[in-house]
C-alpha cells in the first residue's frame, strides 16, 4: 500500500507542479527549435520571386513585414500579391512576379506609403532609385537581338530606356555585313521593374529579373581597377608609367588609343 | 451514451426562452461574421471600408489598426516600426485593455468559429475525454515565439499562425492554408478537447496578459442562486475560471477575474437561474433581488464584500498548471 502511496504523491502538490512544468516547458521547446528551423527555411526568396519596391533586404523583411497586405490593396496595377501557403515567398509576405505583372514604377509609390512597418522603406521616395531586382539577358542564344534581328522590345519598353538597357552594337560573323544590336544592361539604373521580362516575345523570357544575390558579381574587397586609380591620381600609381615599346618595322606607328597602326605615307608614284 | 445525453442550455431555453439563452451566441456570431464580411467588402464588392486584415488594417482610409502581438515580434527581431503601426497598436491595446482581453478570441477571431464547431461535433458525438495539456502551455508557446523572432530576427509565429492565415486565406485566397484551419479543427474534434484556443495559441495568450486589468467582466451576480447544474461548466472554453467567484471560495468575489475568461458570455446564456451578468470588475456588492424576487435566501458567501485586489486576476495561492 505504501507503494500506491508513493505513485499516487507523483501526481499531487509540487511534484506534480514540476512535472507539469517540465512538460509545458519540453513542449514549448519542441515547438520553438521546430518553428525556428522553419522559419530559417523561409530565407531565400525564389529567383522568380520579386519584393515590392522599397523593400528592406529579405532577412530584415522577414523581421518587419507583418503580412496585411496593405500596399497590395494600394497597388493600383495589381502587381502585388500575399505569398499563399505552400507558394515560394515566406507565407502572406508581399510579392510579384515580373512575367506575370510587372512594377509599372508609379511616381508616389502607393505601396511604400501604404506599408505601416516600413518593411517597404519610407526612405524611398524616387522610384527610379529602387532595387527590386536586376535585370538580366540569361539566354542569349535564344534572344532574337542575339539572333541578329531587331526585335528590340526589352529595350523599347524599359522605363529607364538608354540608361538601364542599352543596344550595343556589334559586327555580325554569320551574315558578314549586318550588325547585332546587342540588349546591354545597366544595373546602375536598373530598377528591377520587370518590363522588359513581361514584354520579351520568346515562350520563356530571354531576358529575366532576377534578386540581386543572383544578378550581381563582386569584385574582391581588395580589387582596385588600375585605370580608375590613375585616373583619380592624375598619374599611374604603378610607377614608372613607361610608354610601351613596340617593335614595328621602319615607318610604322601605333597610336593606342587613337588610329591603331599608321603606315608610313608613301609617295606616289 | 447519446440517449443519456442532456442538451446543455436545455433548461435556460426552457425557462427563457430560446433568443434570451443564445443571445450572446448570437451577437459573437454577428460580430465575428461582420467583422469578416467589412474585410471581404472590398475584395468581393469593391466596397473598401476596411483594408488590410486582422493582423493591420485601415478603415475609411483614417484608422490604422495592428495587431500588437505581430508588432512585438517585429520589435524583438529588431526592427522599428513606422508610427502608423505604433498608433494601431496603441489603439487595439487600449481597446482590449478596456473589454477584456480576450475577447479577440471569443467576439473577433474567426478561428473561433472552427474550434467552437469542433466543440459542437464532440458534444454531438459524446466524445467525453479531457486534455491532456497544462493550459499554461500557451503562455509558454507565447514565450516561446517571442524568443524564435529574437533569434531567427523574422515575425516568427506568423510562418504558422492559423488565425492570421485562416482570415488572410478568406480575403487573400487561401493556398494551403485551409489545411491549416482544418487541421486545427481535427485537433480540437478529435485530439483534444478545446486544444488549441485553450490550451496552445499564444495569440490568446497575448491577449489574456493584454486584458489582465482589464475593465469589462463576467459576474456571477447572483451566484445565491445557482443550482449546481454545471451547464456553465459544460458550456465554458475556459471552465477553471468560473469556480472561485461561483462559489465564493477563499473569500472570492463573484466577478471572474481570471485573464483566460474570454467574455463570451456564453455561460449567461445556458444558465436557468439567471446568475451571471455581464458588467465591469468595480462591483463590489452582489445584488440577489436583481433576479426573480422569489428566489431563495441569499448563499452566506453571496453578502461578503467583493475581494480587495481591483481588477487584477487572483494571486494564485497554490502552484497549480490549471488542466
Amino acid at each position: 500500500m505504501a507503494a500506491r502511496g508513493d505513485i499516487r504523491a507523483l501526481f499531487t502538490g509540487r511534484r506534480r507542479f514540476l512535472v507539469d512544468a517540465a512538460r509545458v516547458t519540453g513542449a514549448a521547446m519542441v515547438a520553438g527549435l521546430g518553428l525556428a528551423i522553419y522559419a530559417r527555411q523561409a530565407y531565400p526568396l525564389p529567383a522568380d520571386a520579386l519584393r515590392p519596391p522599397g523593400a528592406l533586404s529579405e532577412d530584415e523583411f522577414l523581421g518587419a513585414c507583418i503580412r496585411c497586405g496593405l500596399c497590395v490593396r494600394d497597388c493600383p496595377y495589381d502587381t502585388l500579391d500575399l505569398a499563399r501557403l505552400g507558394e515560394g515567398p515566406a507565407t502572406g509576405t508581399p510579392y510579384f512576379t515580373a512575367r506575370r505583372v510587372p512594377c509599372e514604377m508609379c511616381d508616389d509609390i502607393p505601396c511604400i506609403k501604404a506599408c505601416p512597418t516600413g518593411a517597404l522603406d519610407h526612405k524611398l521616395t524616387d522610384i527610379g532609385k529602387a532595387k527590386m531586382g536586376i535585370a538580366v539577358l540569361v539566354d542569349q542564344e535564344n534572344c532574337l537581338n542575339f539572333l541578329g534581328l531587331r526585335c528590340d522590345v526589352c529595350y523599347r519598353v524599359c522605363p529607364v530606356i538608354d540608361k538601364a538597357i542599352t543596344l550595343e552594337t556589334q559586327h555580325n560573323p554569320r551574315s558578314g555585313k549586318h550588325a547585332i544590336f546587342l540588349p546591354t544592361v545597366h544595373a546602375e539604373a536598373c530598377t528591377g521593374c520587370g518590363k522588359c521580362e513581361k514584354s520579351c516575345v520568346l515562350e520563356e523570357a530571354a531576358i529575366k529579373v532576377l534578386p540581386l544575390r543572383l544578378a550581381r558579381g563582386k569584385l574582391g574587397e581588395h580589387y582596385r581597377i588600375g585605370w580608375e586609380e590613375k585616373e583619380r591620381a592624375g598619374e599611374s600609381l604603378a610607377a614608372p608609367d613607361t610608354e610601351h615599346q613596340y617593335n614595328l618595322p621602319e615607318g610604322y606607328r601605333y597610336e593606342s588609343g587613337g588610329r591603331g597602326l599608321v603606315a608610313p605615307e608613301r609617295k606616289s608614284p | 451514451m447519446i440517449a443519456n445525453r442532456v442538451i446543455i442550455g436545455a433548461e435556460a431555453i426552457a425557462t427563457k426562452g430560446w433568443f434570451r439563452a443564445n443571445r450572446f451566441l448570437l451577437a459573437r456570431r454577428t460580430s465575428q461574421l461582420g467583422i469578416l464580411a467589412l474585410f471581404l467588402l472590398g475584395p468581393l464588392a469593391g466596397l473598401w471600408i476596411v483594408k488590410g486584415n486582422l493582423n493591420s488594417s485601415l478603415t475609411l482610409g483614417v484608422l490604422p489598426l495592428t495587431d500588437p502581438y505581430v508588432l512585438l515580434q517585429g520589435l524583438v527581431a529588431q526592427h522599428w516600426p513606422e508610427l502608423t503601426a505604433i498608433v494601431g497598436a496603441g489603439i487595439v491595446l487600449g481597446f482590449y485593455f478596456l473589454v477584456g482581453g480576450r475577447v479577440y478570441c471569443s467576439w473577433v477571431c474567426p478561428i473561433n468559429l472552427v474550434t467552437d464547431a469542433a466543440a459542437w461535433l464532440r458534444r454531438r458525438l459524446g466524445i467525453v475525454s479531457v486534455s491532456r495539456m497544462p493550459r499554461a502551455t500557451r503562455q509558454a508557446l507565447l514565450a516561446v515565439t517571442l524568443l524564435v523572432s529574437a533569434v531567427t530576427g523574422t515575425v516568427a509565429w506568423e510562418f504558422i499562425n492559423p488565425v492570421s492565415m485562416f482570415h488572410r486565406g478568406l480575403i487573400f485566397g487561401p493556398g494551403l492554408a485551409w489545411a491549416v484551419v482544418l487541421a486545427v479543427f481535427l485537433f480540437d474534434a478529435f485530439v483534444s478537447p478545446r486544444g488549441w484556443c485553450s490550451h496552445l495559441c499564444p495569440v490568446g495568450a497575448f491577449y489574456g496578459v493584454v486584458g489582465r486589468a482589464s475593465l469589462m467582466r463576467v459576474r456571477a451576480q447572483r451566484r445565491a442562486q445557482c443550482n449546481d447544474c454545471g451547464d456553465c461548466y459544460q458550456i465554458c472554453p475556459e471552465p477553471q475560471v468560473i469556480r472561485a467567484p461561483l462559489k465564493g471560495e477563499a473569500g472570492a468575489g463573484p466577478v471572474i477575474r481570471d485573464s483566460a475568461c474570454t467574455n463570451c458570455g456564453r455561460c449567461i446564456d445556458v444558465c436557468s437561474k439567471d446568475v451571471f451578468v455581464l458588467g465591469t470588475c468595480f462591483s463590489k456588492n452582489e445584488s440577489p433581488t436583481a433576479g426573480s424576487a422569489a428566489g431563495p435566501e441569499p448563499h452566506p458567501a453571496a453578502v461578503t464584500q467583493d475581494a480587495p485586489g481591483g481588477c487584477r486576476p487572483p494571486a494564485r495561492h497554490s502552484l497549480t498548471l490549471a488542466k
